[in-house]
């Protein structure tokens, strides 16, 4: 966990968390391993499909892709129960793929096809799912975190045993709404799970850059809330961290705050040349620290997996993006009337 | 000399309350501080302390007196070595400053900017004929609005600041909590932005919210939640997923508080698609669309305004009146000039509809009761009728309701127009303190009634 918490530019001011006690991991059976190896297979894959869709013109405006936090939303998914609610900003894609939605409807909508979740009049970053519990889908910084407090509200309001997941990032840890929300969800003991998402940019400001701590799991100290630093690109910290902070939630403790440190590969979005970080930074997490690598070093480790089966997860999972992309590049645009639809009930 | 002392102002708004108790009696010596008496107004119970000392000479307004003016002479406070029989003197001497040290000294003219006329509401489509009709402040008749909504659905309840255990700021929420308990009426702390959003997540998960903003001017803190979030999520998400939420509270000006604090937002919200904005006026329209609006599975923004809150009007005396959003109403007929308002603009042109009348200009007054949906079918069919539209509100003129209202009667009934549409606004200016700038910057009875001799080429 300590070196993912560090970057290779070695900037001073990254508190590592090896002062702490190491936090738990749980420990993975083989079908935990191999669905969470196929779950975090099927983002990488799609979001590499999408960047190659936005780059063939397929895609427009806004794309912002998940890859290298792939363990986060996975493991989140893999401790939460059916009824929980999941909820996120604009880096969404994951999290709807982890939520179930289907890879068809999703990649339609960031071509802006009728067969998008959102009918093409959504976008890469606004997809909802109501049967799914999937709440958006958000492009306006630190906006899902209240709406996902109000999310926490709506199930202590119904006492249906369920919590909201509210996902931010460090870029979006600084909005004065955040902290509006922290102060209701302590003050109401609401079932919320604020799952901070540092990967260490918010877009090209580094975490040091632009706040004034940089250990986020502290942020709700001044309204008492418990949080913890997660190592992010391990799907069994974020399974395990996920598990206890559900647990506290459900119990009726009030919320809870994980701050995931994991990073992204990419640019912020595929128009970002990504100038403020080194190409080693970058290389040196994928190849020392890549969350999906994890799984398959320990599956082949184990003797759980062959490299032969493996391969055929791999040759699944192409395949089911493949026809995702198909469907997004032949699907309709959304019929001209739709223009007027969906605007009020 | 005796110092009188009369009925103090308890708030910006209040025009005359009710001496509840008196605390000292005649012959009692008082010093400065003490408390004297108590006070209802339709807000709060007041207690008004002493600012000069003496004996109590006399007590003018027994206790229990309802609707006692402000300034009006309640005692006479006797110096030292003065006795009763120099009252009578004192009884024509000029009125002094109010004898409440924590009240604001309440000018001899009101301080209110008009004085709104109550009147009956014309007969309205909306009421069954034959229907008993009883009195209502507007006040009562939103808070009746909630708890009847709140008693029929489980999934309604009103947050935001002060609602609960103060009984609202302008005591809208008054008795709710007792009735639905701290689990459906929730006092906020005082955090716009982050019970907005709250509140807009609550609503997309299933519950409906009524959000009360103690004035429509903080609801800038979370307007980014009403339009971003609350407004465009149903779009967005092709038809999945909306917010059925009302967000209410006082909008425009008040009287005497500032620039701040006296903003109309009606426009603003007007120019979102996937909102519905209602602006009442009366008892009746309050209690009719708040009700609708919390059915209204979309987010509505209720713009009330606080003037109007203590104001009394009949309302029909129904198990369930509900008003249909987006329709106006005639408020008063006429043939000759179309006069358009909404909210406590029609205060403004009713008054001017009856001054009118006595020159012999018959106006025809409509309510619009929603801006948006704007019923426009009904001001177009007044224009043909009429050919002259003057527009009242007390909002900015820029790009303002009354701007829209224009430009579709222009585009629609050109051919009927046999004058320039006029509009009397606010003026363009924050809102100023002084009583007579605020005065000059909200409309007018005389400016309405210069606007309508103009377009009927009668001045």
């Amino acid at each position: 966990m300590a070196a993912a918490t560090k970057s290779s530019s070695g900037t001073s001011r990254t508190r590592s968390s090896a002062k702490k006690a190491k936090p738990a991991i749980a420990e993975f059976d083989k079908d935990q391993e191999l669905h969470a190896y196929r779950e975090m297979l099927l983002i990488r894959r799609f979001e590499e499909k999408a960047g190659q869709l936005y780059g063939m013109g397929f895609i427009g405006g806004f794309c912002h892709l998940y890859i290298g936090q792939e363990a986060v939303v996975v493991g989140m998914q893999m401790a939460k129960k059916d009824g929980d609610q999941m909820i996120t900003g604009y880096r969404d894609h994951g999290h709807m793929l982890a939520m179930d939605l289907d890879p068809k409807g999703v990649m339609a909508e960031l071509t802006g096809r009728r067969g998008g979740l959102s009918k093409g009049k959504g976008g890469s970053m606004h997809m909802f799912s109501k049967e799914k519990h999937f709440y958006g889908g958000h492009g306006i910084v630190g906006a899902q975190v209240s709406l996902g407090t109000g999310l926490g509200f709506a199930n202590k309001y119904r006492e249906n045993g369920n919590v909201a997941m509210a996902f931010f990032g460090d870029g979006a840890a600084n909005q004065g709404q955040v902290y509006e929300s922290f102060n209701m969800a302590e003050l109401w003991k609401l079932p919320v799970v604020y799952v901070i998402e540092n990967n260490k940019y918010g877009m090209g400001t580094s975490i040091e850059r632009a706040s004034a701590t940089t250990d986020l799991s502290h942020r709700g100290a001044s309204f008492a809330i418990p949080g913890e630093q997660v190592d992010g690109m391990d799907v069994r910290a974020v399974m395990a961290a996920s598990e206890k902070a559900l647990k506290w939630c459900r119990e009726g403790k009030g919320p809870y705050i994980l701050e995931m440190i994991t990073y992204r590969y990419r640019g912020h979005s595929m128009s970002d040349p990504a100038k403020y970080r080194s190409k080693d930074e970058v290389q040196k997490m994928r190849s020392e620290h890549d969350p999906i690598e994890q799984v398959r070093t320990r599956l082949l480790e184990k003797g759980w997996a062959s490299e032969d089966e493996l391969k055929a997860i791999d040759k699944d999972v192409r395949a089911r993006v493949a026809e995702a992309a198909e469907f997004a590049q032949t699907d309709p645009e959304p019929d001209a009337s739709e223009l007027y639809t969906d605007i009020l009930r | 000399m005796p110092i009188d002392i009369l009925m103090p102002a308890l708030s910006p708004t209040m025009e005359e309350g009710k001496l509840a108790k008196w605390l000292k009696a005649e012959g009692d010596t008082i010093s400065a501080g003490d408390v004297i008496a108590e006070i209802e107004t339709d807000k709060a119970t007041m207690e008004v302390e002493a600012v000069d000392e003496g004996t109590l000479g006399k007590i003018l307004v027994a206790e229990g007196t309802d609707n006692v003016k402000v300034n009006e002479k309640i005692a006479v406070l006797l110096a030292e070595g003065e006795d009763a029989s120099a009252i009578d003197t004192a009884a024509s001497a000029p009125a002094a400053a109010p004898a409440a040290a924590e009240a604001p000294s309440a000018p001899a003219t009101p301080a209110a900017p008009a004085t709104p006329v109550v009147s009956e509401p014309a007969d309205d489509p909306e009421i069954p004929a034959g229907t008993a009709m009883k009195s209502s402040t507007v006040r009562e008749a939103l808070r009746d609005a909630m708890a009847e909504e709140m008693r029929r659905d489980p999934d309604v309840f009103v947050m935001g600041e002060e609602v609960a255990e103060y009984q609202g700021a302008y005591k809208i929420t008054q008795g709710l909590l007792d009735e639905f308990s701290a689990k459906r009426v929730i006092d906020t702390p005082i955090t716009e932005h982050g019970f907005t959003g709250l509140g807009v997540g609550a609503a997309m998960a299933g519950l409906k919210p009524i959000v009360e903003f103690m004035t429509f001017n903080f609801a800038m803190q979370g307007i980014d939640q009403i339009i971003n979030s609350a407004a465009k999520t149903l779009y967005m998400s092709g038809g999945q997923m909306g917010a059925p939420i009302v967000f209410r509270g006082a909008n425009g000006a008040a009287a005497r508080v500032g620039a701040q604090h006296s903003q109309d937002y009606a426009s603003w919200y007007a120019h979102v698609p996937g909102l519905k904005v209602i602006q009442p006026y009366s008892a009746a329209d309050a209690k009719g669309l708040l009700k609708a609006a919390i059915r209204d599975p979309n987010p509505v923004i209720f713009l009330e305004n606080e003037i109007l809150y203590g104001h009394s009007f009949e309302i029909p005396d129904m198990e369930d009146f509900v008003l249909p959003i987006g329709k106006a109403k005639i408020e008063r007929g006429g043939t000759d000039v179309t006069l358009v308002s909404w909210g406590i603009g029609m205060t403004y042109a009713l008054k001017a509809a009856d001054e009118l009348a006595g020159m012999g200009i018959s106006a025809e007054v409509i309510n619009l009761r929603t801006i948006r949906p704007l019923d426009i079918d009904t001001v177009l069919a007044s224009v043909r009728k009429t050919g002259r539209v003057v527009t009242v509100e007390e909002a900015f003129p820029m790009c303002s309701v009354s701007s829209e209202i224009a430009f579709q009667v222009q585009e629609k009934a050109f051919d009927y127009l046999d004058a320039p549409i006029l509009r009397v606004t606010g003026k363009d200016v924050p809102m100023p303190y002084a009583a007579n700038l605020e005065k000059l910057a909200l409309p007018s009875v005389p400016e309405v009634i210069d606007a309508v001799k103009a377009v009927t080429y009668t001045a």
